[in-house]
């Protein structure tokens, strides 16, 4: 594999396990742990193949507990380790909620940063596969509202594969958002070995250029938007999508660019839009670019409901009718 | 032990291995008694010998210390100095010997009750209080003194103990983590994963339990219904031990034997020690609204200092003279606490930007501007 030297097609989730599989060649001190992620690979086959190859040391099948998975990490940290923590659901982060907000995310300031705590949390997130319950969630906020924790999200193979490796290197905890619903995205990742990451781990992305509205997205509703502005352009509309990437820190600098040259913003988001990544976003942009707004910030996202069944799915999350219907509203205003 | 995978049909979690060496002694061990008296540990199921006198000395002497300086640590809360401190008088034999019992390359995870033990540690006692004085959450550099910020999520120490020690065994080194807690924390689920985490990785731990029979008000009898909390060990294949937690000589010893027993591979040990604390749980706390007098004072005559003083008086080890000196010094050090405590550290409010990250983003550092803006037109106004 290192000595793969051309571009190729990979899924989100190869572009991880080939993330995962470098950054574990260039640091032996980076050790995989969760549940289910040895023999099996993880149920989303993310670690597929790096117990194999890397062994049951550093691909570790811990017992079934998430507080104590991540809180396991945290004293590992504390040697020298950089861990990568896999929580099988978004749904069944909650048990380690105490150690990732209380602990994690606050060692370093407590100790006045003599400690240090390199460590990833992968939580794949998200509706869209008819799970049952508890498996389609998108708890991002919680996170990002915690001082102390990096929270980023990927949409994209080749995002995958480079953020996941930035992520690791990190010297802060990151909270790693992987879109379960996009695992099987397809696009071109160069894998070679002199390669850099064209983009640092916190920089947002303009995936798509235009000039009427701008939309904020992130994770699994990058791509609803890209189709959301292919749709518009028949219509003579032009949407220019900004891949956030970082929710936190957030890239201002390339939103507000945006924001201030389209004059509209519409936030987009699988998250219930209460006290979502829209309502920050909404309240920065109207600050930052008060001037330049020709309308209200608009945000679209999941009711504010408990995740329904997934017969339901369809209505709740933010698709491409719902996404174009706040475009025309922000047009029209 | 009747099923076997073996016949294809039945399959069995049962493992073939015998469940004594992870029991702890019927009786807690003892080695002196409520005098002072040297006892045979007769019931206990392992070899328990009696430390040297130079170490149970060493012991005695922290003790004193400790049990001084932890009274003028109280004395702080009431000179408004101190906003609260968990006192651990009574307890001082389990947050001196466990300590001492600890090697240089070992790690210490401890909780709010354990301001003595880091005193023991040696970190300086300015530092360990700046908590409870609310000048910071944690005063000392925890990578300095292999000893980790003390923990008030109650037993969310433990799963870092366990993954601290797995990576001391997984670099070769032969260092144990030693972490605190509470009988009430044994009720957390974090105690539970944190046992499990230890066994499943063999990782060298030692969890020292102070059942003080108290969580704030509530006994232990609406905690538990194990037979001991050392119990607690078994279910998760570590080796356990019950011991009465006001003679030092015996927490010492147990502790040597946890130590050497995660030295050589053996994976967790488990101490549940018996003790009591005498004060409320901390300054602000009325504990005559939940426990008797009466209770209290069947305490007095266990108590751990005096205990180990009667023998090593009747050793000969000291005498009138070493016990005056060493309480002079017991009193210059909290002469010396005191003095500092009484100097207001020089807090610095745009610190608190500093390390809420590795590396700085720029919403801090845009809060941080925000702030030093709002208080440079503050003080020119
Ligand atoms: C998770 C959590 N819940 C509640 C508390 C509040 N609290 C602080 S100390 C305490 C009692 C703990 O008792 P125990 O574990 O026996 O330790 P002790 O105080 O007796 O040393 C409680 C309930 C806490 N610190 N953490
Ligand atoms: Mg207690």
């Amino acid at each position: 594999m290192s000595a793969m030297t051309s571009v190729q097609r990979l899924t989100l989730a190869k572009g991880l396990n080939q993330g995962l599989r470098k950054a574990m060649e260039d640091d032996p001190k980076v050790v995989l742990m969760g549940e289910d992620v040895g023999k099996l690979g993880g149920v989303f086959r993310i670690t597929e193949g790096l117990q194999k190859d890397f062994g049951e040391d550093r691909v570790i099948d811990t017992p079934l507990a998430e507080s104590g998975i991540v809180g396991t990490a945290v004293g590992l940290a504390l040697r020298g380790y950089r861990p990568v923590v896999e929580i099988q659901f978004d749904g069944f982060i909650y048990p380690a909620f105490d150690q990732i907000v209380s602990q994690v995310a606050k060692l370093h300031a407590r100790s006045l940063g003599h400690l240090k705590l390199p460590m990833v949390i992968r939580v794949p997130f998200g509706g869209g596969i008819g799970a049952v319950e508890h498996h389609s969630e998108s708890n991002e906020a919680y996170f990002a509202h915690t001082a102390g924790l990096r929270v980023v999200a990927v949409s994209d193979p080749a995002d995958a594969y480079w953020m996941i490796q930035q992520a690791i290197r990190s010297d802060d905890p990151v909270m790693f958002y992987e879109p379960k619903r996009r695992y099987h995205e397809r696009a071109e990742v160069e894998l070679d070995e002199a390669a850099e990451a064209p983009l640092p781990l916190h920089r947002a992305r303009v995936t798509r250029e235009g000039t009427d509205v701008t939309l904020l997205a992130y994770g699994p509703t990058v791509k609803t938007c890209l189709q959301a502005a292919e749709a518009a352009a028949a219509e003579g509309k032009s949407l220019e999508v900004v891949d956030l990437r970082s929710l936190s820190p957030l890239d201002l600098d390339t939103i507000t660019t945006s924001v201030k040259k389209t004059g509209r913003a519409v936030t987009v988001h699988e998250a219930a839009t209460f006290l979502g990544m829209g309502a920050e976003l909404a309240a920065l942009v109207q600050r930052e670019c008060f001037h330049h707004l020709e309308a209200p910030v608009l945000r679209v996202g999941g009711y504010n409901i408990p995740y329904p069944p997934s017969r339901f799915e369809e209505e709740f999350l933010p698709g491409l009718d719902r996404v174009l219907d706040a475009v025309d509203e922000s047009l029209a205003y | 032990m009747g099923l076997s995978s073996d016949d294809g049909v039945m399959q069995s979690t049962a493992r073939q291995v015998g469940v004594e060496h992870l029991l702890p002694s019927p009786e807690p061990v003892r080695l002196l008694d409520e005098h002072g008296t040297q006892v045979l540990p007769s019931s206990a199921r392992r070899d328990y010998v009696m430390p040297t006198p130079e170490r149970l000395r060493a012991v005695w002497r922290a003790m004193v210390i400790g049990r001084r300086l932890d009274a003028q640590s109280t004395a702080l809360t009431k000179q408004g100095r101190l906003a609260v401190y968990p006192s651990a008088r009574g307890q001082e034999a389990c947050q001196v010997a466990p300590v001492l019992s600890l090697g240089p390359g070992d790690w210490l995870f401890p909780t709010y009750r354990e301001s003595m033990a880091l005193f023991t540690r040696g970190i300086d006692e300015v530092e360990v209080l700046s908590l409870l004085r609310g000048d910071r959450h944690c005063g000392y550099d925890p990578m300095r003194h292999r000893t980790a910020a003390q923990c008030t999520p109650l037993a969310t120490q433990l799963p870092h103990a366990a993954g601290a020690a797995y990576g001391m065994k997984r670099r070769g080194e032969d260092g144990v983590a030693l972490a605190f807690v509470g009988d009430g924390g044994t009720s957390e689920g974090d105690f539970h994963e944190g046992l499990n985490f230890a066994a499943v990785f063999g990782a060298p731990v030692v969890f020292f339990v102070q059942n003080n029979n108290y969580a704030i008000s509530v006994p232990l009898s609406k905690q538990t219904k194990a037979p001991s909390l050392a119990y607690k060990g078994i279910g998760y294949g570590i080796s356990s031990e019950q011991v009465d937690g006001n003679d030092a000589a015996a927490v010492l010893s147990v502790m040597d034997v946890a130590l050497a027993h995660c030295r050589s591979g053996n994976g967790p040990f488990l101490i549940e020690a018996h003790t009591y604390r005498m004060e409320a749980h901390t300054n602000a706390d009325d504990a005559t609204r939940y426990r008797t007098g009466e209770e209290v004072s069947t305490w007095i005559s266990r108590d751990p200092v005096t205990r180990l003083e009667a023998w090593l008086r009747e050793r000969g080890v000291i005498d009138d003279e070493t016990v005056a000196a060493v309480q002079a010094e017991a009193e210059e050090q909290a002469a010396s606490l005191r003095d500092r405590m009484h100097d207001d550290a020089t807090l610095r409010p745009m610190s608190l930007f500093d390390n809420v990250f590795a590396t700085p983003t720029p919403q801090v550092r845009a809060a941080e501007a925000m702030v030093r803006a709002e208080s440079e037109a503050g003080e020119q106004a």
